[in-house]
């Protein structure tokens, strides 16, 4: 008998994360394709409605775990809260969205339910019951179409990936309480420092505005800061200004910084290289703009401005200004 | 030296294909050709393993790497034990299999029993890109994991590290022994001089052939990512800024 699906959606502050509500929205997919519910696991402290939050997005049932001790991700406290929803719910799939939480927690439930993870997929599909996932490796180079041989098979879902959609307004999805007993823990986590006035993390963003080399120091980044405030982006960076010391390795796109699929990626000073290349090849539009016009992200490039950034990036946040004023 | 005792660091260890290496599909159509390609430790276990060595050198103690790979990872080896590890362990396979929680198993079977205060290791392996392994491991052994770290710092049998998370980074404490994966912002890898290249050669290393359980994940088909379609210069400087944003909001739809 085919199981449940089942989702472990996380939360920031009262809210649900926009990729948890990416998975509740695949999950609701794949509980459509096997004829099955789709559970969904509310996790977090003071979370607003949640009930008719996930239920906009498709959940029939939502087991809600909601404590102080589990506003920050603790590895022990959300294994035990995960677990006692995966006994009561019995599912044979099991979404996340690959974010810090999840990817951290995925493959300790595939410890103990003896099972595996597909990591941060791009695509799900089912073939004669088993989960089949589209899955980006060697950062993008090649995709790989991996299958999950054991059961519950468990998907970490890429950010900005898969779309949210509010698909049944108004759906009031059955709510079912955990109650949570701190389970003994080694590890005590002790505080969030949110980095500076930023709240929203590249992989996150639906916009953002990157600083290569060209941009010549630290300082200069200021004018793409202005750019992402205009657009309610958020700033990133190539590997090469973040070895510089110019800006933090949390802001680094590419292979060994975060990989980002924005609908807006604005390259500013950026040539191109194949390690930034793979980790921004997949935002829905990319922009560059670049004085060189041999660089190769004129050849990935949506469009092209070839031009000085000092002057090009300025005027853009003006013209950004002008047509959000208007809109 | 400080605190009370010297420490038993563990590194596990990788050997991946250079980033820089292209990477072309094997004829079988699920596997990756890497036959013209340079190996490295991966990038993220350098991290790991520069932490391991500061930290002997500020505690005492010693540091082992293990590592699971084909017969080719000697040379991955070396190099670790060039960069400060004092010995090695070469968990002996055909290839590394595709599933981490068979890597997990074979690690965690290696380790059981064994003495240790701190496990490192990378937050994920720049080939397949699971970040996996590291949590499966701590898991099987029973022993806390505290994932993508940005410092750490270990005194009187505890740990704290930072672990980066979106839009900041969150602080743990940890009795140990514990498990920590790297990420990049974790420590600055040192270079390796001749005298430490020839030096590792009189460094010990067992090999140990494993045996792997069946996989639980397995690849089914490799392609390559479908090509983006041509772009194109919306004109120079200043002049074609309005035509960009234009074309974003009527043509890309995007703002």
């Amino acid at each position: 008998m085919t199981g449940e699906v089942l989702v472990l959606a996380e939360s920031s502050g009262p809210a649900f994360r926009k990729a948890a509500l990416e998975a509740v929205t695949e999950g609701r997919r794949l509980a459509d394709l096997l004829r099955v519910s789709e559970i969904v696991l509310a996790i977090g402290n003071g979370l607003k409605d949640p009930a008719s939050e996930l239920g906009k997005y498709g959940a029939d049932k939502v087991i809600l775990a909601d404590d102080p001790l589990l506003a920050i991700f603790h590895p022990d406290y959300y294994r035990q809260i995960a677990l006692e929803a995966i006994k009561r719910v019995n599912p044979s799939i099991i979404l996340a969205a690959a974010t810090s939480t999840g990817k951290d927690l995925a493959p300790r439930l595939a410890i103990h339910l003896d099972t595996a993870v597909a990591s941060e997929c791009t695509h799900l599909e089912m073939e004669n019951g088993k989960l089949i996932a589209t899955r980006p490796a060697y950062a993008g180079k090649v995709l790989l179409r991996v299958k999950v041989n054991s059961s519950p098979s468990i998907a970490t879902l890429r950010p900005n990936v898969f779309t949210a959609r509010e698909a049944v307004p108004g759906k009031k999805p059955t709510v079912e309480q955990i109650a949570f007993n701190r389970p003994d823990s080694r590890m005590i986590v002790k505080e969030f420092v949110t980095q500076g006035a930023k709240k929203l993390d590249l992989t996150e963003a639906s916009v953002i505005v990157s600083g290569g080399r060209g941009m010549g120091g630290p300082q200069n980044y200021k004018i793409l800061e202005e750019l992402a405030e205009v657009m309610g982006g958020v700033v990133g960076a190539s590997r090469a200004s973040v070895d510089a010391g110019w800006r933090p390795h949390s802001d680094q796109v590419g292979q060994t910084g975060r990989t980002v699929s924005p609908m807006l990626y604005i390259a500013a000073g950026i040539s191109g290289a194949i390690q930034h290349r793979v980790g921004m090849i997949n935002s829905k539009v990319i922009v560059a703009i670049n004085k060189d016009p041999e660089a190769l992200i004129f050849g990935f490039a949506d469009y092209g401005i070839v031009g000085d950034v000092f002057e090009v990036v300025p005027a853009l946040t003006r013209e950004m200004k002008a047509f959000y004023g208007k809109t | 030296m400080e605190g009370r005792r010297s420490l038993k660091i563990v590194v596990c260890v990788r050997r991946v294909p250079d980033t820089a290496a292209r990477i072309r599909i094997a004829s079988d159509g699920k596997s990756i050709d890497t036959s013209d390609a340079e190996f490295v430790i991966n990038p993220y276990e350098e991290y790991a393993l520069e932490q391991a060595v500061q930290l002997k050198e500020k505690h005492g103690g010693e540091v082992t790497v293990v590592t699971l790979g084909p017969e080719k990872t000697t040379q991955v080896i070396m190099k670790a034990l060039a960069l400060g590890a004092d010995k090695a362990v070469h968990l002996k396979v055909d290839k590394i299999p595709e599933d981490p929680g068979s890597i997990a198993r074979a690690i965690a079977n290696e380790l059981k029993g064994s003495e240790f205060d701190v496990l490192l290791f990378g937050k994920k392996g720049v080939d397949d890109d699971n970040q996996q392994v590291g949590p499966m491991v701590a898991e099987l052994l029973g022993i806390p994991c505290i994932t993508q770290i940005v410092k750490l710092d270990v005194s009187d049998g505890r740990g704290v590290a930072h672990r980066e998370v979106e839009g900041g980074s969150i602080t743990v404490e940890t009795t140990l022994p514990a498990a920590f994966t790297a990420e990049k912002d974790l420590t600055v890898p040192r270079y390796a001089s001749l005298r430490e290249l020839v030096a590792a050669r009189k460094k010990p290393i067992i090999v140990k052939d494993v045996q792997l359980r069946a996989l639980s994940l397995e690849i089914i088909s490799v392609q390559n990512p479908p090509p983006r379609p041509p772009g194109k210069i919306v004109g120079k400087g200043v002049d074609a800024v309005p035509t960009l944003v234009k074309l974003l909001h009527e043509e890309a739809k995007v703002i």
